[in-house]
C-alpha cells in the first residue's frame, strides 16, 4: 500500500488545467446560467405583467403588436403575454426543483450516512425504506402525494422533497460505507474524532462528489415533475404561470395557436437536456465508482 | 532506556489484566496480560492472525463490530476503560493514548491539507487558538524530521511519499502528547532504509516525552532493534514475555526460538527469503486441546496434547515468563 494515491476528485491540485471534456459541455452550462438568471429576475426581465388578461387580444401569433404593445411570443388563450408566463413560469421551475433537490439532499445524505455509520437496526430501517420508495415508479408516488397532501407550490417541493431522498440516501450510504473502513477514517478515529466530526469533516467532503452528480441530475428530473404535475393540474395552481400547466392549455390551441405550447414545450426541453449534459460532465469528473 | 528507573510502584500507563476477546465463538484474544510502562517500549510479537491487532483495538476501544470483550481490565493512565462509555473513550483517544497503523499514506484524509489535519488532531483535545494550533503543528512537522515545515504545512497528502505521510502520521498521534503509542506494524508497507529511519524516529520521540510504546510487528529484526520487553504472542495468548536483551539470550517457550530463527539473514544481496515456522497458525475456532503450538512443536509430548500450561516465571528470573510444561529444554532445539 505504499504506492502514492492519485489526487482525488475535487482535490485542488497544484497546477490546473482546462478539462478538454468540458469545451463541449460549456454551451449547456450558459443556457442553464441563463435560466437561473431569468428565474432569479424574472419580475424585471418580464415586458408586461404576466396575469393582466386582454380578452380582445387573446390567442395572438409571436410577434403580433395590439394597441402599442409587442408580444414578443404572442398571446394565450386569455390574450396574457405568453413571453412574460414563461419568464415567470421559469421561476417556478427553478424555485421548485432548487428547493425539492435541498430539502431531499439533506435528509437523504443525512440518513444514509447515519445507517452505514451505526449499521444494525438503524440500518435495517432506513435502507428498507429506501428499497420500498425506489421500487414506486416516481411519478406514481409523487401523484399518490400529491393527492393526499393537496396541489400548489408549497406542496409540489413537499411532494417532491418527501419522495426523491431514497435515492440520496442509497449512494450516501453505499459512499460512506466504503469510507469507513478507509485507513483515514479509522485513523480519524484513533486520535479522538467525535462521530458528528467524523461525518462532518472525514466523510461528507469525500462523497461530495457522487452526491453532486446524483443532484444534478435529479434537478433536471424535478424540473420535470414539477412540470408533469401541473401539466396534470397537480401542481401550481392557476393563475401561477407553470411551463407544465402552460402545455396543458396549449395542447388545445396546438392546430390553431402552436405557440402557447411551442415555447414552453421548447424551454422544458432545453432546460432539462442542458443540467442532464452538465450531470453527465459532473460524473465522468467526479464520481470514480462511474467508469464509461 | 532503563526498565526499572521509575518507583515500581507508580502503575504503568497502560496496563492490560486476563483481556479475553471473542470473534464469532473464536478466542482471537485470550487472556492477555500486558503492562506498558512510561519510557518503555514493549514489543508484541508473533505471526499473522495471533490476535496482535485486536488485542491494540480493544485497548483502543475499537474493536469491529463483529469482536466482543468477554472480560478482564484495561487502565489507561489508572483509569479503568473497560467500563466506560464512547464518549468518554473519544476524549482519550489522542490525547493520552494514540494508535498508528500500516497505510500511511491511506491513513490522511486526501481532501485536507497536512497541517489541518495536525491542527485539528490538537484542537479536538486542548483549547487554544488556532495561530498557536498552527505554530504547534509547525513544530511538530519538523520534530518528525521533514524538512521545510512551512511549506508541507499546505501541502496534500497525496504530495507527499509514503515515508513522509508515516511521519505526518507519528505527527498527529503525537501532537497531544499521549502517554501512550501503539503503533501496529508502522513500517511494514515502507522500504527497509526508511523503516529504519522511521523507526530511528519513534524511538527518538517515545524517549523525549516518556511516552510508553505498544509496538506491533512480526520482524523479529525490529524487536530487537527497539524493544525494552517482548510479549510473544501465539493463538490468541501470550506463551513468553520476558525483558529483551534475557529473551534474546535464552528463550522460555519453543515458539519464540523458532520465531528468532526467522530473523532474515542480511548477508550478500540484502534481505534473504524469510524462514518460516513449519506448520500452519492453527484456526482461531477449531484450537488444538491441551498447548495450542503441539502440533507444531518440537518438544511436544503426551502431556502437552491434553493439558494447556499455565504462564509462569522462570526459577531464576521472576521477569521472564513463559508457558511452556519443558521451559527448560527449549535451548535443545536447533
Ligand atoms: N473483522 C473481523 N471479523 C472476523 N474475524 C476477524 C476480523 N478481524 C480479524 N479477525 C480474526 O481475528 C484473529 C486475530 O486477528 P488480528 O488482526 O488481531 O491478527 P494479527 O496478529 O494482528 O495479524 P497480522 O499480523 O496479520 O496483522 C484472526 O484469526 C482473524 O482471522
Ligand atoms: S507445552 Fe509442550 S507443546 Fe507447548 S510449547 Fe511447551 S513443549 Fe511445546
Ligand atoms: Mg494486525
Amino acid at each position: 500500500m505504499s504506492a502514492p494515491l492519485p489526487p482525488p476528485a475535487g482535490a485542488s491540485r497544484p497546477v490546473r488545467r482546462i478539462d478538454r471534456r468540458l469545451i463541449p459541455v460549456l454551451p449547456f452550462i450558459a443556457v442553464f446560467l441563463l435560466f437561473a438568471i431569468v428565474a432569479l429576475f424574472a419580475p424585471w426581465l418580464a415586458p408586461q405583467n404576466p396575469y393582466s388578461q386582454d380578452l380582445l387580444g387573446r390567442l395572438r401569433p409571436p410577434g403580433d403588436v395590439v394597441r402599442g404593445t409587442a408580444y414578443l411570443l404572442g398571446t394565450d388563450e386569455l390574450g396574457r403575454d405568453l413571453l412574460s408566463r414563461v419568464i415567470y413560469g421559469a421561476r417556478v421551475s427553478m424555485l421548485v426543483a432548487t428547493l425539492s433537490v435541498v430539502v431531499s439532499l439533506v435528509i437523504g445524505v443525512a440518513l444514509g450516512m447515519l445507517a452505514a455509520l451505526f449499521r444494525g437496526a438503524i440500518e435495517i430501517l432506513i435502507m428498507r425504506i429506501v428499497d420500498v420508495f425506489l421500487s414506486i415508479p416516481p411519478i406514481l408516488l409523487a401523484i399518490i402525494t400529491v393527492a393526499v397532501l393537496g396541489p400548489g407550490l408549497i406542496n409540489v417541493v413537499l411532494v417532491l422533497a418527501l419522495t426523491r431522498w431514497p435515492r440520496y440516501a442509497r449512494v450516501a450510504f453505499g459512499q460512506t460505507l466504503s469510507l469507513v473502513n478507509q485507513p483515514y477514517v479509522r485513523f480519524a478515529r484513533h486520535i479522538g474524532n467525535s462521530t458528528p466530526r467524523l461525518l462532518w469533516r472525514h466523510i461528507l467532503p469525500n462523497i461530495v462528489g457522487p452526491i453532486t452528480v446524483v443532484a444534478t441530475l435529479e434537478f433536471g428530473l424535478m424540473v420535470l415533475f414539477e412540470a408533469g404535475l401541473s401539466f396534470l393540474g397537480l401542481g401550481v395552481q392557476p393563475p401561477m404561470a407553470s411551463w407544465g400547466s402552460t402545455l396543458n392549455v396549449g395542447r388545445n390551441y396546438v392546430a390553431t395557436a402552436w405557440w402557447i405550447a411551442l415555447f414552453p414545450g421548447l424551454c422544458l426541453f432545453l432546460l432539462i437536456l442542458s443540467v442532464n449534459l452538465i450531470g453527465d460532465y459532473l460524473r465522468d469528473r467526479l464520481d470514480p465508482t462511474s467508469k464509461r | 532506556m532503563s526498565v526499572t528507573a521509575r518507583a515500581p510502584t507508580e502503575e504503568a500507563p497502560l496496563t492490560v489484566r486476563d483481556l479475553s476477546v471473542h470473534i464469532e465463538g473464536a478466542p482471537v484474544v485470550d487472556g492477555v496480560t500486558l503492562d506498558v510502562r512510561a519510557g518503555e517500549t514493549v514489543a508484541l510479537v508473533g505471526e499473522s492472525g495471533c490476535g496482535k491487532s485486536m488485542t491494540a483495538l480493544a485497548v483502543m476501544g475499537l474493536l469491529p463490530p463483529a469482536a466482543h470483550v468477554d472480560g478482564g481490565t484495561i487502565r489507561i493512565n489508572g483509569s479503568d476503560t473497560t467500563r466506560q462509555a464512547e464518549h468518554a473513550m473519544q476524549r482519550l483517544r489522542g490525547d493520552k493514548i494514540a494508535m498508528i497503523f500500516q497505510e500511511p499514506v491511506s491513513s490522511l484524509n486526501p481532501l485536507m491539507r497536512v497541517g489541518a489535519q495536525i491542527v485539528e488532531a490538537l484542537l479536538s483535545h486542548r483549547r487554544i487558538d488556532q495561530q498557536a494550533a498552527r505554530r504547534a503543528a509547525i513544530e511538530m512537522i519538523d520534530r518528525v524530521g521533514i524538512p521545510d515545515p512551512e511549506t508541507r504545512f499546505r501541502q496534500y497528502p497525496f504530495e507527499l511519499s509514503g515515508g513522509m505521510c508515516q511521519r505526518v502520521m507519528i505527527a498527529i498521534a503525537l501532537i497531544c502528547e499521549p502517554a501512550i503509542l501503539i503503533a501496529d506494524e508502522p513500517t511494514t508497507a515502507l522500504d527497509v532504509t526508511i523503516q529504519a529511519q522511521i523507526l530511528d524516529l519513534m524511538r527518538a520521540l517515545t524517549d523525549e516525552t516518556g511516552t510508553a510504546l505498544l509496538l506491533i510487528t512480526h520482524d523479529m529484526g525490529v524487536v530487537a532493534d527497539m524493544a525494552d520487553r517482548v510479549a510473544v504472542m501465539y493463538a490468541g495468548r501470550i506463551v513468553e514475555t520476558a525483558p529483551a536483551r534475557a529473551l534474546f539470550a535464552r528463550q522460555r517457550h519453543p515458539y519464540t526460538r523458532l520465531l528468532l530463527g526467522t530473523i532474515p539473514k542480511v548477508e550478500g544481496q540484502g534481505r534473504t527469503l524469510l524462514p518460516t515456522i513449519e506448520g500452519v497458525v492453527p484456526d482461531m475456532r477449531e484450537l488444538p486441546v491441551g498447548c495450542r503450538f503441539h502440533p507444531r512443536c518440537p518438544l511436544a509430548g503426551p502431556r502437552c496434547r491434553q493439558e494447556a500450561p499455565p504462564l509462569a516465571a522462570a526459577p531464576d528470573d521472576p521477569a521472564h515468563e513463559s508457558a511452556c510444561w519443558f521451559a527448560d529444554r527449549v535451548g535443545e532445539i536447533a
